[in-house]
């Protein structure tokens, strides 16, 4: 049999190695930039997967699948670990029956993440293998190597990516296809009943499995040492490798495949065979320090090479002692292009309204969170998922204590609500909070590119499933205040905020315009009457790609351009000169 | 290391990735190693895209470093001088010379250049723009800009004609086939003619 090479991103081949290596279930919460694993793994259509809520039910579900004897994938983004941890932590204990792994997707450089957590620390804190590859063929071939890692030495296994893996596509040769096999289901209380007692045993195990995780680093062909110019000897591991051989083809390297736990003899070897030793990682310094510890000197590392962002092989060249060529600057001062709120999208007229009635929003992560940015300005903290209605819960106590009658608005979507908005929206019931809950129930994991989840009435693989009532759910949290409304009519959407954040107590907002990407609605498109324009600019607060300014003039006019604008509204409403209408 | 690196820089919605996907599979197809990555996640937003194809015998990184694009293709003239770093001394640059406004545009918070030809024909003198709009329209759908801009590179890539056509073919097999196609002959002749008419190039509005 002939295996087919094909250029696939790393998110895809690892998901057609799970499928290619036994795998029997898969589940996972969307984040960039994991979410098409699980997306390609319903499109080979040959794993049963699904979204669960939140990444600690997609871990735990995965627990359940590996002790019921099936091969199993849970994937997330880096941030999603955190949700998980309570399970990792313990997962590291119990082990595994069928192989399982964890797919981190780390996100250097922030492109669309709250934070540059790098997942690599989990590792170390769960001590559990960490498989990290260096192009989409590395991925594919380390998820069969993981489920076996996993299996013979009884443990999760992390394999962790990052946005050039997941996104970068490069060519893949599959292997051979295994067939599913699933394994008994078999009781054994020591090894799954986390009791102190039995915990206590299993500690033991742990660190003695990580000794032999060590031992078996050390003679692994996923360490490999390119031994070349013996003057630059560069330990590497991911897409780093990638740019150490832009920068440096001529240097030595040894590359981690396993980037833990880490081989001492191999890397003592190694820098022993190398005049000047550089350690080149994105984000922490996390071998850097282990290798020092280890008492190797090394003479470049995270003093040079930064913690924070992406890493370039124009930053490993002047790390190591190159000069760069010069080159042309960026053109400065150009008018930015930010994401925005697609035009014709619910969000915005809720963001118009917010910042025109100046209200501290106690924001979430969603698309929603682009309301922060100007013009709207309407978006006062975000920290992680479900944040916006816990912490505003915070606000409204100190509120409260301090005498001060304003309620925050705490603004949500569907997804993130059903991910951990819920047990937020809980306590500000059972705690009683005066604090407004806007719920933006669009039925889609909309910034991750539309997903389906338990509000959208479909499954990952297809086929319908009973949809969440998100009326009827919030009132069994315990509030009676459900309000719905409907934020595309500006004048409906600001006298029901108005109530909502004048009425005492705990009080909820819901929206239920549909994602007009996700389910592609169009209305008829608008168009401006130049003769009644006044070129005022009220229009231009809702920050619309469709409109602009004409070019010329005094006093500029305002023009809808007729391929961007989805017939909304929104602007048409904030007219004083009745200058916006259908076309 | 001799190694192809293109470049594509555009407008969440444009179908900067579908291109870049034609690029990169062309090149495999051509026998040729490849690596194509762009960042996306917020992409749909509206929001400034840039995307990199690399080809050769032997690709590692999947990222382009500014100064060493051979090809910079922008399918919008404010993202074209925005990524105008990204192209070597020696580097094409060919564009589409419709603007989009930006947000900040939008909302009257910053105002768009109207001097972008002559800003970019600065940094690249033999920088060629059009309009893929109308190309793509005339095709059969304005969202056919990506193909069109394929089309207008074709010439440009260390690639048969041909395999970019079959590959086409082959990923618009079940959707759209025909008017990508034409949008890929449009933009190829496009090229050629503004080519041979160099230097009328304008940013106009939609």
């Amino acid at each position: 049999m002939v295996y087919m090479e094909k250029i696939i991103s790393g998110n895809e081949a690892i998901a057609l190695s799970f499928s290619d290596s036994g795998g029997v279930f898969a589940s996972g919460y969307p984040g960039t930039p994991s979410t098409e694993t699980m997306e390609e793994l319903a499109r080979l259509g040959r794993v049963y997967c699904e979204w669960a809520p939140n990444e600690k039910v997609a871990l735990e579900a995965v627990i359940g699948a590996s002790i019921a004897g099936g091969r199993a994938l849970s994937t997330m983004k880096h941030v999603g670990v955190n949700v998980a941890a309570d399970a990792l932590l313990t997962l590291s204990y119990t082990g595994v029956n069928a192989g399982l792994i964890l797919m981190v997707a780390d996100d250097p450089g922030m492109p669309s993440s709250q934070n540059e957590q790098d997942s690599r620390n989990y590792a170390k804190f769960a001590k559990i293998p960490l498989l990290d590859p260096a192009d989409s063929q590395e991925a594919y071939d380390f998820v069969r190597e993981g489920l076996e890692l996993s299996e013979r030495f009884d443990t999760p296994v992390i394999l962790r990516t990052t946005t050039r893996i997941s996104h970068a596509k490069g060519v893949v040769t599959p292997g051979e296809r295994l067939e599913p096999k699933i394994g008994p289901w078999v009781k054994d209380v020591p090894k799954y009943v986390m009791l102190p007692n039995f915990a206590r045993i299993k500690h033991v195990k742990v660190e003695e499995r990580l000794l032999a995780l060590q031992e078996f680093a050390e003679n692994t062909p996923l360490n490999r040492v390119e031994l070349r110019d013996r003057e630059l000897g560069i330990i590497t591991s991911g897409v780093s490798y990638q740019h150490v051989m832009e920068a440096f083809p001529n240097a030595s390297v040894l590359k981690l495949g396993l980037a833990h736990p880490l081989p001492p003899g191999k890397i003592r070897d190694f820098a022993g065979a190398v005049k000047r030793l550089m350690i080149v990682e994105e984000m922490d310094g996390i071998f850097e320090e282990q290798i020092r510890a280890m008492g190797v000197r090394v003479d470049i590392g995270k003093d040079m090479i930064p913690l924070c962002g992406e890493v370039s092989a124009d930053i490993i060249r002047v790390a190591g002692g190159e000069k760069l060529p010069p080159v042309a600057a960026a053109v400065e001062n150009l008018p930015q292009r930010p994401p925005t709120f697609c035009p014709g999208c619910a969000h915005r007229g809720l963001f118009t309204i917010l910042s025109r009635l100046k209200a501290f929003v106690s924001g979430d992560i969603g698309c929603y969170t682009l309301g922060a940015l100007p013009p709207m300005n309407a978006m006062h903290s975000t920290i992680c998922m479900g944040a916006g209605i816990s912490a505003a819960h915070g606000m409204a106590k100190v509120n409260e204590i301090a005498g001060r009658p304003e309620k925050p608005v705490a603004v949500i979507g569907d997804s993130t609500f059903f991910h951990s908005g819920m047990t937020g929206l809980l306590n500000m019931a059972y705690n009683h909070a005066n604090a407004l809950v806007v719920i933006m129930d669009n039925r889609t994991t909309g910034m991750t590119g539309g997903q389906e989840n338990p509000g959208s009435g479909m499954l990952l693989q297809g086929g319908k499933t009973r949809q969440v009532d998100m009326v009827t759910l919030v009132k069994a949290l315990g509030i009676d205040q459900v309000v719905e409304f409907n934020s595309y009519h500006l004048a409906e959407a600001e006298a029901a905020i108005r109530k909502g954040m004048e009425t005492p107590g705990p009080y909820v907002l819901i929206d239920k315009n549909p994602c007009i990407l996700r389910y592609r609605v169009q209305r008829p498109i608008r168009v401006v009457d130049q003769e009644a324009c006044t070129g005022c600019r009220a229009c231009l607060k809702v920050a619309c790609v469709a409109l602009g300014l004409t070019a010329t003039g005094e006093k500029p006019k305002v023009s809808i351009d007729p391929n961007i604008c989805n017939g909304c509204s929104v602007c048409a409403q904030l007219c004083k000169f009745n200058a916006i209408s259908e076309s | 290391m001799n190694v192809f690196n293109i470049v594509i820089a555009g407008v969440g919605g444009q179908g900067v990735l579908m291109a870049s996907k034609v690029l990169a599979e062309s090149a495999l197809a051509g026998g040729m190693d490849a690596k194509q990555n762009e960042v996306h996640g917020m992409a749909q937003r509206g929001g400034s895209v840039i995307s990199f194809v690399r080809m050769g015998e032997k690709v590692y990184s999947p990222v382009v470093t500014p100064g060493t694009a051979d090809l910079l293709i922008s399918f919008e003239p404010l993202e074209a001088l925005r990524y105008l770093h990204y192209l070597k001394p020696t580097g094409v640059l060919v564009y589409n010379s419709v603007a989009i406004n930006p947000s900040t545009v939008a909302s009257g918070m910053a105002v768009y250049p109207t001097d972008l030809p002559e800003q970019i024909a600065q940094g690249s003198p033999g920088a060629l723009g059009f309009d893929a709009l109308a190309i793509a329209k005339e095709a059969g759908n304005p969202k056919a800009v990506n193909m069109v801009m394929v089309g207008a590179v074709m010439k440009n890539l260390p690639i048969d004609p041909a395999i970019v056509r079959g590959v086409v073919e082959e990923i618009s097999r079940n959707k759209g086939g025909e008017v990508n196609l034409r949008a890929l002959q449009g933009g190829s002749a496009a090229a050629m003619h503004e080519r041979e008419f160099a230097g009328s190039s304008s940013v106009s509005t939609s």
